[in-house]
């Protein structure tokens, strides 16, 4: 039953003394990179945003971006060699007290980079809470650039100076402070379990993913081309969301990691925003989207954020925070005795036959073609043979007037011929997901529990590795 | 009646004929192609007559190779760029197309088969040799239409010496003198049999093999002989004033327009007949320039044998039909210079499928040009020289998978074997039989 009469309340509290109106923050990057963006991002709905990070200006090259297109579709994944602001550190500031000024319900959070000095840190931690930011995110992810000149992921990497330079900005800031971890590491918890005995008051995870998206055939120059040679850039965009959202409960899970976290990593709509908020996150943080499509996109993720969790009976965030945080387990506890297969479902059939060269290919060869003429000889027509036959087969154009009273001949029971149906069988069928996932028509392959008359059991008690259910309460 | 170079477009051509089906930019292409699902053992391909591996070219497209996209399209048929502007793509691949199952339209095959192929004619279309060596084995084509091409192809690419004789004098039959100019320019067509020429295939124009002398002749020279000769000429209207001189059939009108220069259409035209060749000699009617087009048709709506798409193309542009109206009889001015009307009857179809005139419904229906488009004949009397060539219903009889005529010399393909169908019917015929004739000339001579 949805509850049309009392709205959801969406707004989020963020390492207890943050306060937005949505969980929709800009992250730090080029769309906040100064105050006109800002105020026009808040007029468009979102949230926060976390600044472009300042420091001391730097000198960008051009070009900056490239990306990765898949099928037709544009930017999957977005790379950029772009460094931190560009503009004097006086002019941010300038920017930030201002857009408080205006927003003052908006979250203004201060993305930070300086050099690893611990004066230089109290600095700029005085100047950014003076201005008026609500909290500090330290980048200690950037990894193109700044890791050369030992900032970004150069302290990221290394959990000492993480959780020194953490220390230092906790002298001196009054506001809450965020540690903005990289991915580009063996172990995302080893940085966050660093960042947190630093005093750290929440994380941000994942900064960007070192990456070459692509090269020129023609020229041979990798993208993005500055004057016939590239760099190594940071990956993000839809394609690093399962990377992101791992790496989110790799954090949540932890409980030497665990903080406030603000969730990053190819959140490009309210479901993505969704799934981190399952994982634990307190927040999100978009890039890509917004620099794909505008800031306008934010509106259509507080309208399906609010129309979910009305369906679902949420009232507010923390109502469904974290809930999946329990169902990721060690593949060891899960159960070996549950068995799905896939059932097929005539109606629906299409007869793209995906499913089953994709299980005789990629899977594990039960799903046949023999509806029509059965086994040959006991055995199944391979995909090759199949396609023989086919091509043998003389076809021609049909002309009533000269094919008379033919017609094709076929059961009419399901709008595909029954010999293009694919026939599963369920004997042979692992339930591993693969023709569910390549059928390109929605509920035509569904997969369905069997079954198998055992009790649940995990690798782990199978092999005797840990107590049997209930052993525990004995 | 000006003189024009058919290899080159008319440039008064391309603009009363725009075509139909305008060709994909890069981006749409590949948009459209990677639409498509990738489907195993595709129905488009088992629709294909020539079995062209539709998803095959269609991802190479997607993927940036459009050679690659060309050779496979051409591997299975080597007229694949006029296929693609004339193959009625709704009963064939776009029919087959597991999409129609899905509530979606089905993918663009014929635009993207264009696409393929007009970039490999823009890079000069070159295709890889098959064979290295040149094998004994002579075999001749009676006529060069897309039959003969497409047999003379496959054969030459394997080692064979191909001789094709045509008594007209451009190659290529109805696709350089028969396909409405919207849907393949002849100057289209003749870069495509450029293309079968320079694999080697010997072409002798103004060679009309007619005479059982010139077949004989043909025997001694060549191991095996193939009769692409398609169907005759079209019937004429057997009625009075039917041989006026502004009684033009169809196919003569669509030659002249396309290969003489000849746009000269009347202001009132009566096509006779409803199937595909009456739509498009109503619709170059309409191009040229025409007031007033009216198809008439004995039977009903029902009956016509033209497809459903051409039918509704022609209504759009404005053609008019008339149901259930027979001709009787043309009408000339006195001193019989023009047309002035056709004399027309309704008729009934009776339950039996018989037509019965209704009384008292005479009518005239004015016009200055009439255009019969009533069928082909039969080239009975040429193939009644062929020795032992066994003809049925005014079809050479073939054995289907291999061409083979009752004469085992001969070989047959196209529209004198179905009787008239497209062009990748013929296309696939002579594939097929030149796949039979290789094996039997790899045990004459190996």
């Amino acid at each position: 039953m949805i509850n049309n009469t009392i709205a959801p309340d969406i707004s989020v509290r963020f390492a207890d003394k943050i306060f937005s109106p949505n969980p929709f923050w800009l992250a730090s990057a080029p769309p906040t990179n100064c105050g006109e963006q800002v105020m026009r991002a808040f007029d468009a709905g979102w949230g926060g945003a976390v600044w472009k990070t300042i420091g001391d200006p730097i000198t960008n090259v051009s070009s900056r971006y490239s990306s990765v297109d898949w099928n037709g579709q544009r930017m999957m994944g977005l790379n950029n060699i772009e460094l931190i602001t560009d503009r004097p550190l006086d002019v941010n500031l300038r920017e930030i007290a201002e857009v408080k000024k205006k927003y003052p319900k908006q979250t203004v959070i201060a993305s930070l980079m300086v050099e690893s000095k611990r004066e230089a840190w109290h600095k700029i931690v005085q100047q950014s809470e003076d201005a008026g930011a609500d909290g500090l995110e330290l980048n200690f992810g950037c990894p193109h650039g700044m890791s050369e000149r030992g900032m970004g992921s150069a302290v990221g990497q290394v959990p000492e100076y993480t959780e020194m330079i953490t220390s230092w900005v906790k002298e001196k800031a009054r506001t809450p402070v965020l540690v903005k971890l990289t991915p580009n590491i063996s172990d995302i918890r080893v940085v966050a379990r660093a960042a947190k005995r630093g005093g750290a008051d929440g994380l941000s995870a994942i900064n960007t993913i070192n990456s070459i998206t692509g090269i020129d055939l023609d020229t041979f120059i990798p993208r993005p081309n500055v004057d016939g040679k590239s760099s190594h850039g940071g990956y993000c965009g839809p394609a690093v969301k399962p990377i992101a959202l791992n790496m989110a409960h790799q954090v949540q899970s932890d409980p030497e990691s665990r903080l406030p976290l603000s969730g990053i990593g190819g959140i490009s709509d309210w479901r993505d925003a969704v799934e981190f908020l399952l994982l634990g996150c307190s927040n999100v943080q978009v890039c890509t989207a917004v620099m794909h499509y505008g800031y306008r996109i934010v509106e259509d993720m507080i309208d399906g954020l609010t129309n979910w969790m009305r369906e679902k009976g949420f009232a507010r965030i923390s109502d469904f925070q974290g809930l999946t945080v329990s169902r990721v387990q060690e593949w060891k506890h899960l159960n070996l005795n549950y068995k799905i297969v896939a059932r097929i479902h005539e109606e629906k059939c299409i007869g793209c036959e995906l499913c089953y060269t994709a299980c005789w290919d990629g899977a594990h060869q039960c799903i046949h073609l023999d509806r029509v003429g059965g086994a040959h000889n006991g055995h199944h027509l391979t995909p090759a043979m199949r396609e023989a036959a086919s091509h043998q087969a003389i076809s021609m154009t049909p002309i009533p007037k000269l094919d008379h009273g033919t017609s094709r001949n076929g059961d009419e029971r399901f709008p595909t011929p029954l010999s293009r149906i694919p026939r599963v069988d369920e004997s042979e069928c692992v339930g591993c997901n693969l023709c569910f996932l390549v059928c390109p028509v929605e509920g035509c392959i569904t997969m369905e529990q069997v079954d198998t008359n055992l009790p649940p059991q995990s690798w782990e008690q199978r092999t005797g590795g840990a107590a049997a259910p209930g052993r525990k309460c004995d | 009646m000006s003189t024009v170079n058919p290899r080159e477009a008319n440039p008064e051509l391309v603009a009363r004929f725009p075509e139909i089906h305008p060709p994909f930019d890069k981006v749409s292409a590949v948009t459209e192609a990677n639409r498509c699902l990738y489907c195993f053992d595709a129905p488009c391909t088992a629709a294909c007559p020539t079995h062209i591996d539709v998803p095959r070219f269609i991802k190479k497209i997607a993927q940036g190779n459009l050679r690659g996209s060309a050779l496979t399209i051409l591997d299975a048929n080597i007229l694949g760029a006029s296929c693609s502007r004339v193959c009625p793509v709704d009963v064939l691949c776009e029919g087959a197309c597991v999409y129609h199952r899905y509530n979606k339209q089905p993918i663009e095959i014929g635009r993207l088969q264009r696409h393929a192929m007009d970039a490999f004619y823009a890079n000069g279309a070159s295709l890889p040799t098959k064979a290295t060596e040149k094998r004994n084995g002579r075999v001749a084509c009676v006529g060069a239409g897309p039959a003969s091409l497409a047999f003379a192809a496959e054969l030459r690419q394997r080692g064979y010496s191909v001789t094709v004789f045509e008594g007209k004098p451009l190659p290529g039959g109805l696709n350089t003198y028969g396909v409405a100019e919207y849907k393949l320019r002849s100057s289209d067509s003749l870069r495509e049999i450029e293309l079968v020429r320079s694999l080697g295939v010997e072409f002798r124009f103004g060679t009309a093999i007619s005479a059982e002398s010139s077949l004989a002749a043909l025997e001694r020279e060549f191991d095996f002989i193939f009769l692409g000769i398609g169907l005759g000429v079209m019937r004429t209207l057997d009625i009075p004033g039917g041989n006026h001189p502004d009684v033009l059939d169809a196919l003569k009108f669509i030659e002249g327009y396309k290969t003489s220069g000849n746009l000269a259409v009347g202001q009132r035209v009566a096509v006779v007949g409803a199937g595909n060749t009456a739509i498009d000699a109503a619709r170059a009617a309409v191009r040229l320039g025409a007031e007033e087009v009216q198809i008439l048709y004995r039977r009903d709506e029902k009956s016509m044998s033209a497809f459903l798409f051409e039918y509704e193309y022609a209504t759009q542009e404005g053609v008019r039909f008339q149901w259930c109206t027979r001709p009787v009889a043309i009408n000339a001015s006195q001193d019989k210079r023009k047309i002035e009307s056709i004399e027309c009857i309704r008729v009934q179809t009776a339950s039996t499928g018989a037509l019965k005139d209704i009384p008292g419904s005479q009518h005239r229906i004015p016009c200055d040009m009439v255009i019969p488009a009533i069928g082909q004949t039969p080239l009975l009397e040429f193939l009644q020289n062929c020795r032992g060539v066994k003809i049925d219903d005014g079809r050479v009889v073939v054995d289907r998978a291999t061409g083979q005529t009752s004469n085992p010399k001969y070989f047959a393909g196209g529209d004198c074997v179905n009787g008239g169908r497209e062009v990748v019917d013929a296309v696939a015929d002579g594939k097929r039989t030149a796949l039979a004739v290789t094996k039997l000339l790899e045990k004459a001579h190996d």
